[in-house]
C-alpha cells in the first residue's frame, strides 16, 4: 500500500524528529553529567511528532509560541542547534545571547515568539500574534502550543471567547501529554476530553493522535486552512506523552515504568521509520547516513556552545529597554 | 529541647500543628496532597489530615485564591501555597482588590484570615520569570501582612502566627533555603508579626536584610570581623509591619547603615527604611546609608550575569568599608 505522503515528507520528519531528540538527550547528558547546563530543563522527549506535523501543515511565516517546553518547537521553526545548544549554557552566541535558557529560546527571523515560563500566558500572546495578522491582512495564521495544566488557566476561556469572536487566525494546541508536573488530566477537572473546552464557544476542535506526524498534520491542516480563509480558529488536543520527567529534576512517582514503556512502543519517530523502511524510501545506508548527519549536528552544535564566551557582564542592563541611555537605578 | 530540621520541616510542623488545633485551618495548591508538595514542604500532610484538608489544585492560581479568599470570608482558614510567588501574581487581583481591602470596604464586617505561602525570589538560573522577589510588591498594599524569614526556627514560628492572624499575610520562603537546618525547640511557640531579630550583635556598622539575604549579611559580618570591623546584623523577619524601632536602635549605636536585600531598586524595601531611619536618625548618621540589591534589571540566565546581578559577601563587604571610610 502506498503512504499517505511523499518519501520526501517522511525523511524530513525522520530527520527533524531524530535531530530534536538527539539534541535534547545530548544536552541532559550536559546537564547531568557535567552540569554545563542549569536551571529548569523541560525535555518533549516523545512529543516529537507534533514538532513535525505541525511543520509539514504550515510555512515559515506562520508565527509559534509555545512554553518552556520549547526546544523541539524551536530546533523545528529552523533556529541552528548551536544557537540553541548555546542558549542552554548560558552563552553569548545563544538564541537569546544567554539570557533566556532553557525555557526562553527566541527566535524572530524564524517566526518563533518563544518559551515561555508562566503556564497559560502563552494562551493570549498566540491569540494576540494572530491578531496582529489579521491586522495587518497577511493570510498568516498563529500555532499556541500549551499542555493540559494549563488549559485550565482562565486565560483560556478568555481569549478563547475573544478569537471566536474576532475569527482570528489562531489554531491553540493543547499538547495533552496526560500530566501536569505530578497531576494527570483527570485529577485536574471534570472534564478529561480537552477538546471540548471550545464547545462553550462554538469553536471547531480536535482530538488528535500525537504520536502520528501523519495525524498531526492532516488535524492541522484543516484547521490552517480554515483560518487562512476567514474562518477563524480551532483548538486541537494532541494526545501525546513525554518519556523524560516534567523536568530533569522529576522522580515521576506518579506513574508507572510499564505505562512509559508501553508509550514508547509507538515511539513516533519509530512510526516513520518504520514507514520509510516498508515503502523502501531509504536504504540501510541512507538512513545510516541521516543519523549520522544528525549525530554530526549535535556534537557540533555541543562544540560551539562549549567553545563559546559567556556574556560580558555589562549585559546584565542591556535589552532591558529599547530606549538608548536608559538612567538606570545603580547604587 | 531543640532538634536541629530543615526549613521545610519547621514549616510543615507549624502547618500541621494549627491544623491538629484548629479545624477550619486547611491547605490548597498545585502538587500539595498526592505529590507531597513541589518542594516537599507538605510531605505527609495529606497523610494525616486527608483530602478534604489537603487539596490539590488545578493550575489555576486566579481561581483557587478566588477561592480560598472566600472561604476566609466565611469562616474558614485557609492557607494557600504557591508553588513560587512569580505565579502568584495571576491571583494579585483576589490579593489585593479583594482580601487586602475586605475589612476596609466593609466598615470591619468582614474580615479575611488567610495565609498566601510559596518560595520567593531567585533560586539560581531560573531565567527572567521564575526569579522575582516580591516583598517590596506586597509590603505596599495597607491591609496585610508581610513576612519574609531567614531561618527554620524563625519561620515556623512566624508561620503559626500567621495561621492564628486575623488579616492576610503573605509569607515568603525560598527553594534554596529549604533544606537549611537549624535549631528549633520541641515546645510549642509563637514568634510575633513585626519584630526584628538582631541576629548577631556589634558595634561599628548596622546591617538590616532578610530571608536569603540575610546569609550574605552574615557572611559579610564576618569577613568583616576578620578585619576588625564589628557589623550588627539586623534580620528583619516581616517587612509589613515594618520594625524600624529595631533598625533604628541599631543605628543610634553603630552610626552606620547598610542595607542588603534582592528587590529590584526603585521602591523597595531599603528605599523605606533609608526613608524612615534618615527621618528619625538623621543626626546619628555618620555617613550615607547605602543599600545592595538586585540590578535593575530582569534576572538574566548565564551564570556570571546571575552573579552580577544579586548582592554577594564580596560586595556587601565592600560597601561597609566605603561607609566606614575604609581603604578597600
Ligand atoms: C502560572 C504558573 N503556575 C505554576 C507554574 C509551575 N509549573 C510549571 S510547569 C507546570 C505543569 C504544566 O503542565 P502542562 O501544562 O501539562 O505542560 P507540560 O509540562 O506537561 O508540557 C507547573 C505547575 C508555572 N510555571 N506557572
Ligand atoms: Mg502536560
Amino acid at each position: 500500500m502506498a503512504s499517505k505522503f511523499s518519501k520526501e515528507t517522511y525523511l524530513y520528519w525522520y530527520e527533524l524528529m531524530l535531530l530534536i531528540r538527539q539534541f535534547e538527550l545530548a544536552a541532559e547528558e550536559k546537564y547531568k553529567m557535567e552540569g554545563k547546563i542549569r536551571g529548569f530543563f523541560h525535555a518533549y522527549v516523545g512529543q516529537e511528532a507534533i514538532a513535525a506535523g505541525v511543520m509539514t501543515a504550515t510555512r515559515q511565516e506562520d508565527p509559534f509560541v509555545t512554553a518552556y517546553r520549547d526546544h523541539g518547537l524551536a530546533l523545528a521553526k529552523g533556529m541552528s542547534p548551536e544557537s540553541c545548544m548555546a542558549e542552554l549554557y548560558g552563552k553569548a552566541t545563544g538564541c537569546a545571547k544567554g539570557k533566556g535558557g532553557s525555557m526562553h529560546f527566541f527566535g524572530k527571523k524564524e517566526y518563533f515568539f518563544g518559551g515561555h515560563g508562566i503556564v497559560g500566558a502563552q494562551i493570549g500572546t498566540g491569540a494576540g500574534l494572530a491578531f496582529a495578522e489579521k491586522y495587518k491582512g497577511t493570510d498568516n495564521v498563529s500555532l499556541t502550543f500549551f499542555g493540559d495544566g494549563a488549559a485550565r488557566q482562565g486565560i483560556l476561556h478568555e481569549v478563547f471567547n475573544m478569537a471566536m469572536t474576532w475569527k482570528l487566525p489562531a489554531i491553540f494546541i493543547c499538547e495533552n501529554n496526560n500530566y501536569a508536573m505530578g497531576t494527570s488530566v483527570t485529577r485536574t477537572s471534570n472534564v478529561h476530553d480537552i477538546f471540548k473546552l471550545a464547545d462553550a464557544y462554538e469553536m471547531p476542535a480536535d482530538s488528535v493522535d500525537g504520536m502520528s506526524a501523519e495525524a498531526v498534520h492532516d488535524a492541522i491542516s484543516r484547521a490552517v486552512k480554515r483560518a487562512r480563509e476567514g474562518g477563524g480558529p480551532t483548538l486541537l488536543e494532541i494526545k501525546t506523552y513525554r518519556y523524560k520527567g516534567h523536568s530533569i529534576s522529576d522522580p515521576q512517582k506518579y506513574r508507572t515504568k510499564e505505562e512509559v514503556e508501553e508509550y514508547k512502543q509507538r515511539d513516533p519517530i519509530q512510526l516513520v521509520l518504520n514507514t520509510i523502511q516498508k515503502n523502501k524510501y531509504a536504504t540501510k545506508d541512507e538512513i545510516a547516513a541521516i543519523d549520522k548527519r544528525v549525530n554530526d549536528k549535535v556534537a557540533a552544535a555541543v562544540k560551539f556552545a562549549e567553545e563559546s564566551p559567556f556574556p560580558t557582564e555589562d549585559e546584565v542592563l542591556k535589552d532591558i529597554v529599547m530606549t538608548p541611555d536608559y538612567p538606570f537605578i545603580v547604587d | 529541647m531543640a532538634r536541629s530540621i530543615a526549613f521545610r520541616e519547621a514549616l510543615r510542623e507549624a502547618m500541621s500543628e494549627e491544623m491538629r488545633r484548629d479545624d477550619r485551618v486547611f491547605l490548597m495548591g498545585e502538587e500539595v496532597a498526592e505529590y507531597n508538595g513541589a518542594y516537599k514542604v507538605s510531605q505527609g500532610m495529606l497523610a494525616e489530615f486527608g483530602p478534604k484538608r489537603v487539596i490539590d489544585t488545578p493550575i489555576a492560581e486566579l481561581g483557587f485564591a478566588g477561592i480560598a479568599v472566600g472561604a476566609a470570608q466565611n469562616g474558614l482558614r485557609p492557607i494557600v501555597e504557591f508553588m513560587t510567588w512569580n505565579f502568584a501574581v495571576l491571583a494579585l487581583d483576589q490579593i489585593l482588590n479583594t482580601a487586602s481591602k475586605m475589612l476596609a470596604m466593609s466598615g470591619g464586617q468582614i474580615g479575611c484570615p488567610i495565609v498566601f505561602r510559596g518560595p520567593n525570589g531567585s533560586a539560581g538560573q531560573l531565567g527572567a520569570q521564575h526569579s522575582t522577589a516580591f516583598e517590596s510588591y506586597y509590603a505596599n498594599i495597607p491591609g496585610i501582612k508581610v513576612i519574609s524569614p531567614s531561618n527554620p526556627y524563625d519561620a515556623k514560628g512566624l508561620m503559626k502566627a500567621a495561621i492564628r492572624d486575623e488579616d492576610p499575610v503573605m509569607f515568603m520562603e525560598s527553594e534554596v533555603m529549604y533544606g537549611d537546618k537549624g535549631e528549633v525547640p520541641e515546645e510549642e511557640y509563637i514568634i510575633e508579626i513585626g519584630k526584628a531579630d538582631v541576629k548577631k550583635q556589634g558595634s561599628d556598622v548596622t546591617i538590616v536584610s532578610y530571608n536569603k539575604m540575610m546569609k550574605v549579611a552574615l557572611g559579610a559580618a564576618a569577613e568583616l570581623e576578620k578585619e576588625g570591623v564589628s557589623a550588627e546584623v539586623v534580620d528583619l523577619r516581616t517587612i509589613r509591619p515594618l520594625d524600624w524601632h529595631t533598625i533604628l536602635e541599631s543605628v543610634k549605636k553603630t552610626n552606620r547603615l547598610v542595607i542588603v536585600e534582592e528587590q529590584w531598586p526603585m521602591c523597595s524595601v531599603s528605599s523605606e527604611i533609608a526613608y524612615r531611619i534618615q527621618k528619625e536618625a538623621f543626626d546619628y548618621l555618620d555617613a550615607p546609608i547605602r543599600r545592595l540589591t538586585a540590578a535593575d534589571a530582569p534576572l538574566h540566565y548565564a551564570p556570571n550575569l546571575v552573579e552580577a546581578a544579586l548582592p554577594s559577601v564580596d560586595k556587601t563587604v565592600r560597601l561597609v568599608k566605603e561607609v566606614m571610610y575604609m581603604k578597600k
